[in-house]
């Protein structure tokens, strides 16, 4: 059977591609944040995983409103990434499984989460900017992938409660899986941050901070929370830990913190890594 | 299930919902449309006419024309789309954030460091 090896979460602002492009990972603004990875390169060196699920929102590349899923999955053997708009470069194609994703399809719908299946998918930063910080300058990206796009544009979004459960799913499919692959899980965006309205520039520090501490010791804590509370606590746009919260729930069990890193500001974002392993 | 509809309301902050994505619907669909490059050169030759072919209300015409981002939520716009927007014109988001908040730039960036401390 296939796997876990662990799980990375982390932040994904669109920015980051233009400062890796303009190789800003040693200027004074950038620097501590591009300092948190070397040591979940070497976990991921050691560790080897052929193949990253990889669980994000679409920010309007692939979806739009006029057909908008809560959960959907990747079943291509290639995924492409497009322009989004704002310039930044555009990278090469990942290589999918399609055997996992429709492995995947499978147990989850079996499992009641009724997932729209996707045979053609762009990918955006929110995928891809995270490979390219694990493994950078690496293309083709080493691993083969499977996204799994989770709604955080259009309310009512998914409950921390469900994204939780969605996780364990996902975690039993990948272990369910007949193979000796193994997979990394990486739920990307958050932490704090709000991109819109008066409140603009929000940031709580004090909540990620308990978060990223909460995700490794009793991810349950995070469950009592609605949605609406999470955009409270964390911004419009910091909804997006239940990225994290849903790859953290894959992971299945207790897990020991590997590395985490954590900054203020990049962009208008607070910026999280959490690198995890099964105990 | 829900009985009712009881919003909450957050200060400052507008939560995406149906209500919200049936009133913007044509000003974001208008947004998507600039991942294409052609697209947005399109819109750069003539705003207006683009905006007609999208469909947009008086309402949402004249906040998008303005690059007023209030507005622009305040017509049915959604942050993710109408970044789209802004990247045409080079805006990042700190000059949106300090667009909305009524500061410079420099007070907006300050103030997210703050955040950080
Ligand atoms: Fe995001």
């Amino acid at each position: 059977m296939a796997k876990i090896v662990g799980g990375i979460n982390v932040t994904h602002v669109p920015y980051i591609g233009r400062a890796i492009a303009n190789k800003l990972q040693q200027d004074p603004y950038w620097k501590p944040f591009f300092d948190g990875f070397p040591p979940v390169r070497q976990w991921l060196a050691k560790v080897k995983p052929d193949i990253a699920v990889v669980i994000y929102n679409d920010h309007g590349l692939n979806f739009f409103l006029d057909k908008m899923p809560t959960f959907a999955i990747g079943a291509a053997a290639e995924y492409n990434n497009a322009d989004e708009g704002w310039g930044i470069p555009t990278l090469p194609p990942y290589q999918g499984d399609v055997d996992l994703s429709w492995h995947m399809i499978d147990s989850l719908i079996e499992e009641e989460f009724d997932m729209v299946t996707c045979q053609e998918m762009l990918v955006d930063h929110a995928f891809t900017i995270p490979l390219e910080l694990f493994w950078p300058g690496q293309h083709p990206c080493p691993v083969r992938t499977v996204p799994i796009c989770v709604n955080t544009v259009q309310f009512p979004l998914p409950k921390p409660a469900r994204c939780f459960k969605f996780g364990q799913a996902i975690g039993r499919a990948i272990e369910s899986w007949d193979s000796d692959a193994r997979v990394v899980v990486i739920g990307t965006g958050g932490l704090s941050h709000q991109l819109d309205g008066q409140r603009a520039g929000f940031i709580n520090k004090e909540f990620d901070l308990m978060f990223m501490e909460k995700l490794i010791s009793d991810p349950l804590w995070v469950t009592r929370y609605s949605i609406p509370d999470l955009v409270e606590l964390t911004g419009t746009q910091g909804v997006e830990l239940i990225n994290w919260l849903t790859a953290r729930g894959a992971l299945l069990g207790e897990v020991a913190k590997v590395h985490a890193n954590y900054h203020v500001p990049i962009s208008n974002t607070a910026s999280g890594l959490l690198c995890m392993e099964a105990v | 299930m829900i009985t009712g509809k009881q919003k909450r309301v957050i200060p400052g902050t507008t939560m995406f919902d149906g209500d919200v994505a049936r009133k913007g619907y044509a000003l974001n669909k208008m947004c998507f449309s600039f991942n294409s490059a052609e697209n947005r050169a399109a819109y750069l030759e003539d705003k207006e006419a683009y905006c007609d072919r999208y469909g947009l209300n008086e309402q949402q015409k004249k906040a998008a024309l303005s690059l007023q981002v209030l507005d622009m939520l305040a017509a049915g716009g959604n942050a993710y789309y109408l970044a789209k927007l802004g990247g045409i014109f080079g805006l990042d988001m700190q000059d949106v954030g300090a667009q909305q908040t009524g500061m410079t730039k420099e007070a907006f960036k300050a103030k997210l460091v703050e955040a950080g401390k």
